[in-house]
């Protein structure tokens, strides 16, 4: 592991160095010219206009835009019909404090909010441009090619994943400045510099978390010969953790509540217990990371169990830098989930043998 | 005695039981155009892939142009070409694109990387077709296109892998005259696998007969006909009306003959006498005489002794063909060319 990232640091410094001083990087030995990028860079280069280009990427942008445009409809329409919705008649002051944030998270009811949206499309972003990643290059035969140029085999895989995560970014961002462009101006309700640094570290979890998503479906591609599978098995996740997996969790709660409810301890366990397993779901972990960034006024994670907890919680939005705090572990939790698969791919992908088109 | 390009040392890879690789020796000295022969699957792409240090040896090494390709493929990647059979490039990207891109990947200026590359593309004679998309190309134009993205990094040796898969004739002609030329004209080292014997045979200067991962002849088509040609033999095809029994007798009655037998004049099948060659074959039957000595003189007056009209007479020579035959068919013929 500690290879390639000295590897990905050479590479970096040796593009920073051509860019800056016109010198040739650090591994173009005596070449000529000045300007050449190390191969890592050039494929990401080509994989990243390979991605601008298919129609799978406009497809799929067109999608998530629409539904962005949909969610700022709805949500701009409920803050028109009254600031004062049911969810936050009990604290309207900070509805008022945050109200370029609730541009994210309400919604009139007939669709869902910006961030449900998100959420829901999100991870097939990033199952999209990973399923194929290295099964279609084996396939089309064009991996036996590209291997046997003097290029690290990591490097390859790392490409693809970088590739996949800087058009990611671009794509999260692109769509989030622009509802808040739009918000902005259908609402006209400037946001302050806490609000906009919120929904920028909301955006960066969501790069985050749909680069996890890439790379499970890149270690899917690396797994499968079949395009088709590998699709299909990222998909199967990606539905199983979105929906299946909380009715699992709901079952296994029910199943393990313990007979003597006024044993306080035992139950408290169990619901710890619960939320340890609901939390092993990089969906889940999101949806709390994101929420609590979008919506300041959650001040804390785990639910409160008892009548007393909820009776003497401060009621009161939390500051940025607590919110920060309160959401760190799943931060933690989406990157270790996303270095796991990766190194999963990786060990795959360096085992296995490369033949033209087998 | 050169130094030679690619040296191959006990090279052993195993998969499960199974042996691809067997043990094998091979030097290949510069310049030379190298044929490595084989049925399929006798283990020829593992070799290049182990010469490549994309697959690990289980045993031996493999040294190209000097260096340990297990330990430094980067290094032998650098200084080799390969084209892997059933090349595959990037349908959706041009011919030029793509060689641009190989180019780029062997740090190669982006500026001499293109000029570079439609140099290349007009000698494959590709100059046309240079800004269409790979999808849209033929079989043979991905051949050519497969030619120039190995020679773009300016290799010292090239290995191709079935380079004429797939390709008509008179394509096959031309990348072989275009291989001929880039290995005498600018002294690049030629391997190159393939099973279709007689396209090598015109090019190679050496071949190498490689069998169930054992490399069992080396040499050029002389010493390998001559390897052959220790037991016996004198071969002669003779065609011919008013085949009969008799003249059969009166054939194998002269002195030193080993063998009589109607065969096919396609030569398909390696001397079996089919039974209805004579009421397919119409006008005449073509005979197979073996002998220990130069009994062509004989043949011919004893076929115009016994009343039959003789329609040609040609000595066999061993050709690639026969010598592969021979080899393949299986282990005690082996044997006997040992």
């Amino acid at each position: 592991m500690s290879a390639w990232i000295e590897k990905l640091r050479t590479s970096w410094t040796g593009l920073l160095r051509s860019r800056s001083d016109g010198r040739s990087p650090a591994k173009a030995e005596t070449q000529s010219g000045s300007r050449t990028l190390s191969p890592f860079w050039v494929m990401v280069q080509k994989e990243f206009g390979d991605h601008i280009r298919s129609w799978r990427f406009i497809i799929l942008l067109s999608i998530v835009t629409l539904a962005c445009i949909g969610s700022i409809y709805a949500a701009v329409t409920a803050l028109k019909n009254g600031t004062n919705s049911a969810n936050n008649s009990n604290n309207s002051s900070i509805g008022e404090t945050f109200l370029f944030l609730r541009m994210f998270t309400e919604s009139d009811g007939s669709l869902p909010n910006f961030l449900t949206f998100l959420s829901f499309l999100a991870p097939l972003i990033g199952i999209a441009l990973g399923f194929d990643a290295v099964n279609s290059e084996r396939n089309k035969g064009t991996l036996s090619r590209l291997m046997s140029q003097p290029i690290y085999r990591d490097d390859f895989l790392v490409a693809k994943f970088v590739a996949g995560l800087l058009l990611i970014a671009v794509v999260i961002f692109s769509l989030g400045f622009l509802v808040m462009g739009m918000g902005l101006f259908t609402i006209g309700f400037p946001p302050t510099p806490e609000e906009f640094w919120r929904v920028f570290v909301a955006l960066v979890i969501t790069t985050i978390y749909v680069g996890m998503w890439l790379n499970l479906s890149i270690f899917f591609s690396v797994r499968f010969r079949q395009s088709a599978t590998s699709a299909l098995s990222g998909i199967a996740v990606w539905i199983f953790f979105l929906v299946f997996y909380g009715m699992i969790v709901n079952l296994i709660g029910n199943l393990t509540l313990p007979g003597d409810l006024t044993d306080s301890k035992a139950y408290i366990d169990q619901q710890n217990n619960l939320l340890l397993l609901s939390r092993l779901s990089p969906a889940y972990l999101f949806q709390e990371a994101a929420s609590t960034l979008l919506l300041p006024d959650v001040r804390t994670l785990n639910p409160f169990i008892t009548q007393d907890q909820a009776y003497l919680a401060v009621n009161a939005p939390l500051s940025f830098g607590q919110s920060l705090l309160l959401i760190w572990p799943q931060v933690t939790a989406i990157v270790a989930e996303t270095a796991l698969v990766f190194a999963a791919s990786y060990v795959t992908f360096m085992r296995q043998e490369i033949r033209s088109r087998s | 005695m050169v130094e030679p390009v690619i040296e191959l040392a006990q090279l052993t890879k195993k998969y499960g039981d199974f042996t691809a690789v067997n043990k094998l020796d091979l030097s290949i000295r510069p310049g030379e155009i190298f044929g490595l022969l084989g049925p399929n699957g006798a283990g020829k792409t593992t070799t290049i892939l182990m010469m490549l240090g994309l697959t690990e040896p289980d045993s031996g090494t493999a040294t190209v142009c000097g260096v340990d390709a297990t330990r430094n493929p980067m290094q032998v990647k650098r200084r080799v070409g390969y084209m892997p059979d059933d090349v595959g490039f990037y349908e959706d990207r041009s011919g030029l694109d793509n060689l641009i891109y190989t180019a780029r990947l062997n740090l190669i200026p982006e500026k001499e990387a293109r000029e570079r590359a439609l140099e290349l593309l007009k000698r494959v004679g590709l100059e046309a077709a240079a800004h269409k998309k790979v999808g849209a190309y033929s079989r043979g134009m991905r051949q050519r296109l497969g030619l120039a993205d190995v020679l773009i990094k300016k290799p010292e040796v090239i290995i191709l892998d079935e380079p004429t898969l797939g390709i008509d004739p008179e394509g096959v002609r031309e990348l072989l005259v275009l291989i001929r030329d880039l290995s005498r004209n600018e002294g690049l080292t030629v391997l190159l696998s393939s099973h279709h014997l007689h396209q090598v045979q015109q090019i190679c200067d050496r071949v190498g007969i490689f069998v169930r991962g054992q490399l069992i002849a080396v040499g050029d088509l002389d010493e390998l006909t001559r390897q052959l040609e220790t037991k016996a033999n004198y071969k002669v095809e003779m065609d011919l009306a008013g085949w009969s029994p008799e003249l059969e007798e009166a054939l194998k009655r002269i002195d030193t003959v080993i063998e009589v037998g109607l065969t096919e004049s396609d030569a398909l099948t390696g001397g079996a006498a089919p039974a209805n060659a004579s009421a397919a074959g119409g006008k005449y039957v073509t005979v197979r005489v073996i002998s220990g000595s130069d009994v062509t003189p004989q043949l011919a007056s004893t076929v115009v002794g016994h009343g039959a009209s003789l329609y040609g007479l040609r000595p066999v020579r061993y050709g690639l063909d026969d010598i592969y035959h021979r080899y393949f068919e299986g282990g005690e013929s082996r044997e006997r060319v040992d």
